[in-house]
């Protein structure tokens, strides 16, 4: 695929900024199982 | 109109960016100018359009109403969970409507500027995206809340992307009354994530939305009739006539005033509340006797009545679930 220089730059713009979001998302679910778990093991309910 | 099944194959993914599809059996052109054309992946901010966070918004709160008008007691963490399990669902639902409708959604003033039809987005993309977040917000409600909760989320979700998108909404009329279903979930949820059962009042919360869904929405299609009929969606004022859809309004209008105070009569809320659903449903039907009785001055006609009465049906649900909630603290705190 031949890609112009500007269009390159959007490409990893928009790459970069999906994996941020990713990541993040990825981490709160960690913290959020991380409670869940806690939560549900002492019988909170 | 072409759905999705057609578009597998070669080129499939880049036939939204041209919008609507055309009836043009011009398969060589699509694929040459899928080659030709630069696949550049969708931004994150077009995969949050895609959940349509607005609709998410009523959601969400109508389901954290149900879960604190419900008797009994929700772990914070817990109740958090439940919550982000109905956004997440309404989210997957929402997207997998946009994916079907991506070739309609290019025909409509209305929908036209969204990622698909705007060609931001791969069809494939909004599809998995919609799958993969409907299976989430399924797996995680069962694993951490109940498994009772997680199967009336995954019944929402399949009553809404397939039961209105794909089989009510372009086969008949009455597609919004029985697909307003969709939008009733969440509050029931909201009160099986806390209690664990099915009881009348959860029943009644379903209700009232089912019944406020028609008037809402007939409301809004009167003032895009246009749009709809261009589409070729059978919305009640394209297909019953507006003067038939405004005697409805009325009609549904006139039902949800009783069905509204319902959980004050069979003793589920306070005086707070049943006062205020009155007060709210009276209002309500007083804005849709000028549209019941109404015809249409023209082209230029702005149709004023039918653009408030849609107004206030959104805050009419706001106002009734946030009158439910002050009902349960305000009993909670024994002030009433």
């Amino acid at each position: 695929m031949n890609m112009t220089p500007e269009e390159q730059a959007e490409f990893t713009r928009r790459r970069k900024g999906r994996n941020f979001v990713v990541a993040g998302l990825l981490l709160a679910f960690v913290v959020l199982f991380f409670f869940i778990t806690i939560v549900r093991i002492g019988g909170a309910q | 109109m072409v759905r999705p099944s057609l578009l597998e194959g070669p080129g499939a993914d880049m036939a939204p960016r041209y919008g609507r599809e055309q009836k043009c059996n011009c398969r060589v052109e699509r694929v040459m100018t899928t080659t030709t054309a630069t696949q550049l992946p969708a931004d994150w901010r077009d995969f949050f359009a895609l959940t349509k966070p607005r609709v998410m918004s009523l959601v969400v709160f109508t389901g954290l109403c149900g879960m604190i008008a419900a008797p009994g007691h929700i772990h914070p963490v817990l109740g958090f969970t439940a919550i982000l399990c109905i956004a997440m669902g309404a989210g997957g639902a929402a997207a997998l409507n946009q994916w079907w409708e991506a070739d309609l959604d290019a025909g409509m003033k209305r929908t036209a500027g969204r990622p698909l039809p705007q060609g931001r987005m791969d069809r494939t993309s909004a599809r998995d995206f919609g799958v993969g977040l409907s299976a989430a917000s399924v797996l995680l409600m069962g694993l951490a809340i109940g498994w009772l909760a997680g199967v009336i989320l995954a019944v929402s979700i399949f009553y809404y992307s397939v039961v209105y998108t794909i089989w009510l909404k372009p086969r008949t009329p009455q597609n919004i009354v029985i697909g307003g279903g969709a939008g009733a979930f969440p509050p029931l949820i909201g009160w099986v994530a806390v209690t664990g059962d099915i009881t009348l009042m959860p029943v009644l919360l379903f209700a009232i939305i089912f019944f406020w869904t028609p008037p809402h929405f007939w409301a809004l299609a009167l003032f895009v009739k246009s749009d709809y009929a261009k589409v070729g969606i059978p919305m009640m004022p394209v297909v019953a006539g507006e003067a038939s859809t405004r005697k409805q309004i009325l009609a549904y209008s006139v039902l949800l005033l009783p069905l509204s105070a319902s959980p004050w009569f069979i003793g589920g809320t306070g005086a707070v509340y049943g006062i205020a659903a009155l007060a709210l449903s009276a209002l309500f039907l007083a804005l849709s006797v000028p549209v019941a009785f109404r015809r249409k001055a023209g082209d230029e006609d702005s149709m004023k009545p039918e653009k408030r009465l849609f107004a206030y049906s959104v805050f009419y649900l706001f106002a009734l679930f946030a009158a439910l909630v002050a009902d349960r603290l305000l009993s909670v705190q024994g002030i009433i």
